[in-house]
């Protein structure tokens, strides 16, 4: 861990580390009715911030009550992520944003093993995380959005009991098969930007392969620490 | 009959003295940093190749010294007392709120923190207890960086200051202003000062000995993932968390040709994207 402790800003610094998290790693609680605008969209859709919410109290559900994925165990992770949160994920697109232009010239095989080995990172990320959740609770703040959009940014607030609290955005477009996040943010920091800027510095060096073969090393090094 | 010429000289060269120690240790921890080929080349860095040697040194303190106090703060100080010295030190973090909200001319903001001040000062016992935010009173942590941010002044070039982690010119420099809205400051004698500063210091990196090694994990850069995220969280402080859109609204192929797989004709050459796209370079997310 970089230590940037020292000043109030120091925090903010942290809000990198805070952002793998924070996302899954934060308990929910559906916010007041007032505090939840009505859904404006035709009546068979969930407007994406019931669904946000209705995912953050879900999955805080079952970590809570899963006590593999408290003590990190690797393969729970993968299976709550695979069956509650993926499905509500558009993670090729958000893959495609954080590889950049090079997207374009990779070939089927160096996209999927993009979204592979991004998935896994992110996973192998999350699972130390999740074992964090406690008493936080997760409430919406005012959307900016036209009720029409079909981009939109729920605005969140993970609240713990102790400290600030701290803004959790995610970005969802409106899809055929409905809302899907490929976007987060966290007190500032969008995951795909700085993901974006991270990949390109390894694209710049070794391209494509590079960067599928940088990813690969990274999953592995960090399954081989996993291991108890 | 002039001692004053000896005397001066005195203090001056210790503070080399201290200086080149510094810089001796700083090397030899940040031997370990490697430096990338094409360091400096981003725009917003330019300074990466000491940065780097910078963040390795930090790194290693961390490690080595911060972490491991913190640590045996926590298991040693139960959870409330830990509590009540994080809520005392963001009370007399107040005053630095209030001059900059008065500064960013945001009267709401500077009456909500001066409220906070008086009322956990007070009712919540010298700031023991955050009692103001439960009468709805949230905190609004702000800074000179910010404030000359919304001012119209743009970061300048990502530095890692030593001990004290990234920043940039333009919040280096607002560290000056901050440095004496600060009411530690004033405390005499400079015993006490520093003892008041090193229980800051332990209590601010306590906060955070629970998100481990998440940079380490998530980044294949650790460095260039804690500047980017640095820059991009300033940046939306700056903006009141709504920032522009910067370089992330375009999808390099939202529609389909490409996901069938095939490359389209003519898009750029051979897999060697910048780290941006059309839009600005990277740098251009600065303000």
């Amino acid at each position: 861990m970089a230590s940037q402790f020292l000043t109030l800003k120091s925090r903010s610094a942290h809000a990198v580390a805070a952002v793998l998290l924070a996302v899954l790693a934060c308990g929910a609680e559906p916010a007041a009715a007032a505090d939840t605008p009505a859904p404006a969209a035709m009546a068979a859709d969930v407007a994406p911030d019931t669904m946000i919410l209705n995912l953050s109290v879900e999955v805080l559900d079952a970590i809570r009550n899963d006590k593999a994925i408290k003590a990190g165990d690797f393969d729970r992770v993968q299976k709550l992520v695979n069956e509650r949160i993926l499905p509500k994920v558009d993670f090729d697109k958000m893959t495609r944003l954080s590889v950049g232009r090079a997207w374009r010239t990779a070939t089927p095989e160096q996209r999927a093993a993009l979204t592979e080995q991004f998935r896994l990172l992110l996973m192998r990320t999350y699972s130390g995380a999740l074992s964090k959740v406690s008493d936080q609770k997760v409430r919406l703040r005012p959307s900016r959005d036209e009720a029409s959009a079909t981009d939109v940014i729920v605005r969140t607030q993970v609240v713990p009991s102790q400290g600030d609290p701290i803004g959790l955005d995610y970005r969802l477009e409106k899809t055929d098969a409905g809302w899907k996040i490929y976007d987060l943010n966290i007190l500032g920091v969008w995951l795909v930007e700085n993901y974006r800027n991270e990949f390109g510095q390894t694209l710049n060096q070794g391209g494509v392969d590079g960067l599928i073969q940088a990813l690969t090393k990274k999953n592995q090094s960090l399954a081989a620490g996993a291991k108890p | 009959m002039r001692p004053a010429l000896v005397h001066p000289a005195q203090p001056a060269l210790r503070r080399l003295g201290f200086w080149s120690l510094l810089c001796a240790v700083l090397l030899a921890a940040g031997g370990c940093a490697t430096i990338p080929p094409d360091a400096g080349n981003n725009p917003v860095d330019p300074l990466e190749r000491l940065n780097r040697h910078v963040y390795a040194f930090n790194d290693g303190f961390d490690r080595a010294v911060a972490q491991p106090v913190a640590r045996g703060y926590t298991s040693v100080v139960p959870r409330p007392a830990r509590d009540c010295v994080a809520n005392f030190f963001a009370n007399i973090g107040e005053v630095t709120n209030i001059v900059n909200a008065a500064l960013q001319f945001n009267v709401t903001d500077a009456a909500s923190d001066t409220g906070r001040l008086l009322v956990n000062s007070t009712a919540g016992l010298l700031g023991c207890f955050d009692v103001a935010k439960g009468m709805g009173l949230e905190r609004n942590r702000q800074d000179f960086g910010i404030t000359l941010g919304k001012w119209g002044l743009p970061p300048g070039p990502y530095i890692v200051l030593p001990f004290y982690g990234p920043s940039s010119v333009r919040d280096a420099i607002g560290e000056v202003p901050d440095y004496y809205t600060d009411p530690v400051r004033l405390v005499n004698p400079k015993t006490d000062y520093y003892l008041i500063y090193g229980v800051r210091f332990i209590d601010r990196r306590s906060q955070f000995l629970d998100t481990g090694n998440l940079v380490n994990d998530a980044a294949l850069d650790p460095y260039g993932f804690v500047r980017d995220g640095y820059l991009q969280r300033r940046r939306s402080r700056v903006y009141d968390g709504n920032p522009p859109p910067s370089t992330m609204e375009d999808d390099p192929d939202a529609p389909d040709p490409a996901v069938e797989g095939k490359p389209p004709a003519g898009s750029g050459p051979s897999g060697k994207p910048g780290p941006s796209k059309e839009g600005p370079p990277a740098g251009s997310q600065q303000h």
